[in-house]
């Protein structure tokens, strides 16, 4: 009889549990895992090297490509890191709409996650109840920004502008009846703020839902339990962050810990796991959007109570209003230099954070005191997730693989940059 | 790190604990309250011990390993005799006075940053590399695991060479590239481009066909609009 050699298998780029480009070169002794090389760079753009060309706001958008599932998270963090060289002070207003925007977007991306992430173990229908809830904050994104994914809403100084009084409403279809057409309108009735707070009263029970389908899910947890455990050391060793860390136990979370914008003023709890599984890690995530719903309804009930400007009321960096621009010489000027200079920030650098929903997300600025970065350094969470994917499937099976790249929430637009 | 309620004299205690172990240290504190230490590439193993290892440091994270290349630094690019065609016109700016932004010593500078869960604070570490000898560095992937990738990036990258790194390979560039794209002398459209022959039936590297688009119209420094705080200063002249 001969004896069975470990074998190389090549997994992905284009495969569906790779979540976007991942190619792993795996090491197979019959069906367990003996090692797992991960090749990456298949969506490599360079942003970095983008954005040292250019000035400083007309990378704000590039932000949005890098993680493409939280958005607005990315780009909070680069605006931080411009405020802070620049030594600004954002209104208070714009901290909660932040703040309100980080929370939504921290939703939408462990929807996304749950949703692929059960799809994956093979639970089709999580996918599209996740992403009808995941349609609703979109909607809000396209009511603030005018786009749904990739929004450029925070700016240097603020945010591009306050909530809509009004919430778009779907338009008459052919397609669909009256009597459809009204219930789809049904909470867009009012503003903004009426639309997410109908859509905060509804999640709490839509997240039962999920854990009805699959948190005593006996097939689900043999899936998930005692699969890819990582020991709190190990998983400060290698550099892990945001829920996977929380999952191993260790009660970090940069909004506590480091808090920025208003998170101090808010109320929340940190979930952290116990055993840090992909079982710890799934509970953690849930109850993460249970919390972020909380601290929504929390900014709601400040916003409708406080309004005021949403962004600096200083034309170097800030553009001036459409109003001011109609008959003020002075301000038409502004407008034209900020949109084509730009600003320059004072010589430094800085390593602005903030709780990514991966984990920590960080911007690395040096500024020579140009109108554009000397040079940008985006630390993404997911890189250090994706290294630490040999040491957590060794020793697994090809199916635990996959569950363990869910659990990790691996979106390639920040891992490649 | 800044905190919102001004416990910003956090980073001074650091910076008191690192003086008091290593007397001579190049240890700052921004004005941000950030606190960076610039050290030798030979020191730097020592130091990255005792910060993981000792109790009472405890950065038991790394975070982020970057480099920064200081060629061009407070340099003006935009000096140049003719315009393109196609993008903004280029303006000719007066070059920079050195003294406003000195160019740190070596050219590539390595940047590690450290993080402490336990004792909640942040550290980073600068590593200026010599100019005289190719730029290596040695590798903290026996102290911290997370170095492994970020250091196969940065050599990607930049091109450093980390001493003792288990697997130093290029991670984000394609199979088979060359160059180090992040170097501030290679071209931002790159050298070579990909594509699909028809007459030969395959794909095929060719040089780049793009012709560089100046996107920004111009770099300024000192502007005009934020004068107040430097009289002395005149605004940059266009030609």
């Amino acid at each position: 009889m001969t004896e069975i050699q470990s074998y190389t298998m090549n997994f992905g780029p284009q495969h569906p549990a790779a979540h976007g480009v991942l190619r792993l070169v795996l090491e197979m002794d019959g069906e367990v895992i003996r090692k797992v090389d991960p090749h990456i760079g298949l969506l490599h753009r360079a942003t970095e090297k983008l954005a040292e060309s250019k000035p400083f706001n007309q990378s704000i958008g590039y932000m949005d490509r890098l993680d493409y599932v939280s958005m607005m998270v990315n780009e909070h963090a680069y605006v931080l890191a411009i405020e802070r060289l620049l030594g600004i002070e954002i209104p208070i207003r714009a901290r909660y709409i932040r703040v309100l925007f980080d929370e939504l977007t921290r939703i939408t991306n462990h929807l996304l996650w749950l949703g692929s992430h059960a799809l994956d173990i093979g639970a089709m229908s999580v996918f599209l109840y996740a992403f009808r809830e995941r349609e609703d904050i979109m909607d809000m994104y396209e009511a603030v920004s005018g786009a749904r994914l990739h929004a450029t809403y925070y700016r240097p100084g603020g945010v591009h502008a306050d909530l809509p009084d009004r919430m778009p409403q779907h338009a008459p279809s052919r397609w669909r009846s009256k009597k459809e057409q009204g219930e789809r309108n049904r909470n867009r009735g009012g503003s903004l703020i009426d639309f997410i707070r109908d859509f905060t009263g509804r999640l709490p029970g839509r997240i039962d839902e999920f854990e009805n389908l699959l948190t005593d899910n006996r097939i689900w947890k043999q899936r998930t339990v005692g699969i890819g455990v990582v020991s709190p050391e190990r998983a400060l060793q290698l550099g892990f962050s945001g829920p996977m860390l929380r999952g191993s136990g260790i009660a970090w979370d940069l909004r506590r810990t480091q808090p920025y914008e208003v998170y101090p003023d808010l109320e929340f709890d940190i979930p952290i796991g116990r055993e840090g599984d992909c079982y710890d890690r799934y509970l953690v995530r849930i109850e993460e959007m249970r919390q972020s719903n909380r601290i929504v309804s929390q900014c709601l009930d400040w916003l409708v109570a406080h309004p005021g400007p949403v962004i600096l009321d200083d034309y170097k960096i800030a553009p001036p209003p459409r109003t001011v621009m109609k008959h003020d010489m002075e301000a038409l000027i502004h407008h034209f230099k900020l949109f084509t200079e730009g600003y320059t920030v004072p010589a430094g650098e800085t390593y602005a954070v903030v709780e990514h929903p991966k984990g920590e997300f960080g911007i690395y600025l040096v500024s020579d005191g140009a109108n554009k970065p000397y040079r940008l350094k985006i630390r993404a969470a997911g890189f250090a997730h994706l290294a630490a994917l040999d040491e957590m499937a060794r020793g697994h099976m090809i199916p635990d693989l996959v569950a363990i790249i869910g659990t990790q929430d691996i979106v390639f637009g920040e891992i490649d940059r | 790190m800044v905190m919102a309620d001004g416990t910003a004299d956090e980073g001074q205690e650091l910076c008191g604990m690192i003086r008091s172990q290593w007397p001579e240290a190049q240890v700052s504190r921004s004005a941000l309250g950030e606190v960076s230490w610039a050290l030798s590439p030979e020191t730097l193993l020592d130091v990255a011990r005792t910060l993981q290892a000792d109790s009472r440091f405890h950065f038991e994270q790394l975070m982020d390993v970057t480099a920064v290349d200081y060629l061009a630094y407070g340099k003006e690019e935009w000096v140049t005799e003719t315009a393109t065609g196609t993008g903004f016109s280029r303006a000719r700016v007066v070059v920079q006075d050195p003294e406003v932004h000195p160019q740190p010593d070596g050219r590539f500078e390595v940047v590690y940053h450290l993080l402490s869960v336990s004792r909640n604070e942040r550290l980073r570490l600068k590593v200026a590399l010599p100019t005289d000898r190719p730029p290596v560095i040695p590798s903290l992937t026996g102290i911290w695991a997370s170095a492994d990738w970020f250091e196969r990036e940065v050599f990607d990258l930049f091109g450093i060479l980390f001493e003792g790194h288990p697997d130093l390979r290029r991670i984000l560039t394609d199979y088979g590239f060359i160059g180090h794209p992040f170097r501030k002398d290679f071209p931002l459209s790159g050298e070579i481009e990909v594509r699909y022959d028809p007459e030969s039936g395959r794909v095929i590297y060719e040089p780049v066909s793009i012709t560089p688009r100046t996107l920004v119209p111009r770099v300024i420094r000192n502007d005009a609009r934020y004068e107040g705080t430097d009289p002395g200063k005149k605004e940059p002249t266009h030609d």
